[in-house]
């Protein structure tokens, strides 16, 4: 059966229109139709948070929209936070405080960790972990990624003050 | 995934029009938290699936001192909380809508969709019950009011026919002297579901010394979000004390019957039923004293 639907959404600053059957979800159309395969699958329904994006500003994870709901809609996935050359301070701070070991969560933490700074540019520890709560790893025991969050807020903030 | 057809409906009038159609071979999403889960797993079916986040209605988010708070079935949590006016009004609501899930499900999970999913363990439902929630519901020629205590009938049945939808839930302007909490056990800070929870509201009498009344509603312990009127009547017009609460506490004890399965014993959610109604119960009560 097939009932496929055009859909158009603008997806890391690009519209784009493509088509998808209404049961693949936003995470499949990601990867599979698209070829936007940093986000990751890793429960697959809505309790790890690999598979976070940010969807017209707000935190949510693809595994748990339907590719045909992000019509007319914005798109942000981690191909998306990547500048052209070099790295964004998040990323770059994973790297440098040792943040990750596999690196399946990675994405999803990095787009979770820029929804929260994008929101509140001076997070609490405390208001980290609570934001992050919804992301799983496996691997690190949190405190690294904790901590990179942190430093890559401050380099963030230390962007944008004038000089 | 099963394969289905999806209509972004645009008013009551359409969605109620394939919810005639279709019967329960059509599903309304809102966030999809839950039901694209259970279409995945194979727990529901659909041939069409009907998207009513974009009917007004069911977005519609509206809070005033004198008509209380309207919120759409399909507003999202982190609406909820980002309302100043709201988290200030229903700090008892807050409680629960900051709990449900992390922070990428409140983007998307809507209390509309945690109360016709009907778990007995719905974060948001004991709190909506205490604040006195009504449930607006819709068909293609009525529009109906249920009080939410009355809307569940088991583990994921509620009253809703298939021809039906639910378009909002009503709460009441909080009167003087109200205080509200919900309180969840969970054997994690976040992330997990009830093994038990409580929630409360209370009116206090203008000198906050005394209880005008309560209304006190149980999670998890039984197949359906229970609500306790006896351990608010427990409560009404005595002096706010130690014995009052413990009354009230003992009162959601004896009313809670639950199981016992992979997230705790029925013993240990009777106990809970105590502990929970009786520290939802204080805090509610400073609540009410500071508001």
């Amino acid at each position: 059966m097939s009932n496929k639907v055009l859909v158009t959404a603008t997806i890391n600053d690009e519209e784009m229109s493509f088509v998808c059957e209404p049961r693949q979800s936003l995470l499949e159309v990601l990867r599979d139709v698209l070829n936007l395969t940093g986000v990751k699958e890793g429960c697959n329904n809505g309790n790890c948070g690999a598979c976070a994006v940010i969807l017209n500003g707000v935190l949510v994870n693809s595994c748990l929209v339907l590719g045909v709901e992000i019509n007319g809609a914005t798109v942000t996935t981690i191909e998306g936070i990547t500048p052209k050359e070099g790295l964004h301070p998040l990323q770059q701070k994973f790297l440098e405080d040792a943040a990750l070991q596999c690196g399946i969560c990675t994405p999803g933490f990095i787009v979770a960790a820029k929804a929260l700074l994008d929101k509140n540019p001076n997070p609490t520890e405390h208001e980290v972990r609570y934001w992050l709560a919804g992301n799983l790893c496996r691997c690190t025991g949190y405190d690294k990624i904790v901590r990179a969050v942190l430093d890559a807020a401050e380099v963030m903030r230390a962007e944008k003050q004038p000089v | 995934m099963q394969a289905f057809s999806y209509v972004p409906a645009r008013t009551i009038s359409e969605a109620a029009e394939i919810l005639a159609r279709e019967g329960d071979q059509a599903k309304c999403l809102s966030g999809g938290t839950d039901l694209i889960v259970f279409l995945r797993e194979g727990r529901r079916s659909a041939k069409v699936v009907v998207d009513v986040k974009g009917i007004p209605e069911l977005n519609q988010l509206s809070y005033s001192p004198k008509e209380g708070l309207t919120i759409g079935a399909a507003v999202p949590c982190h609406r909820i909380y980002n309302n100043a006016q709201i988290a200030a009004a229903y700090p008892g609501l807050i409680d629960a809508v900051t709990l449900i899930g992390g922070t990428a499900i409140q983007g998307r999970a809507t209390l509309g969709g945690n109360v016709c999913t009907a778990s007995p363990a719905g974060d948001s439902i004991p709190v909506l019950i205490a604040y006195e929630a009504t449930c607006i519901v819709a068909s293609r020629s009525v529009t109906k009011a249920i009080p939410l205590e009355k809307f569940f009938l088991g583990p994921g049945r509620t009253v809703l026919q298939p021809s039906e939808l639910l378009v909002a839930l009503k709460l009441p302007p909080p009167r003087p002297g109200t205080g509200a909490a919900y309180l969840r056990f969970i054997p994690r800070n976040e992330m997990d579901i009830a093994v038990t929870s409580a929630g409360v509201a209370v009116v206090l009498d203008e000198s906050k010394t005394h209880f005008v009344g309560a209304r006190i509603a149980l999670g998890a312990v039984a197949p359906t979000p229970l609500f306790v009127p006896e351990a608010g009547a427990a409560l009404a017009g005595r002096p706010v004390s130690d014995e009052a609460i413990e009354a009230a506490a003992q009162a959601a004890r004896a009313a809670a019957r639950p199981i016992t399965d992979m997230r705790g014993s029925a013993e240990q959610r009777k106990h809970l039923s105590y502990v929970l109604t009786r520290r939802a119960l204080w805090k509610a009560v400073e609540r009410a004293k500071s508001a």
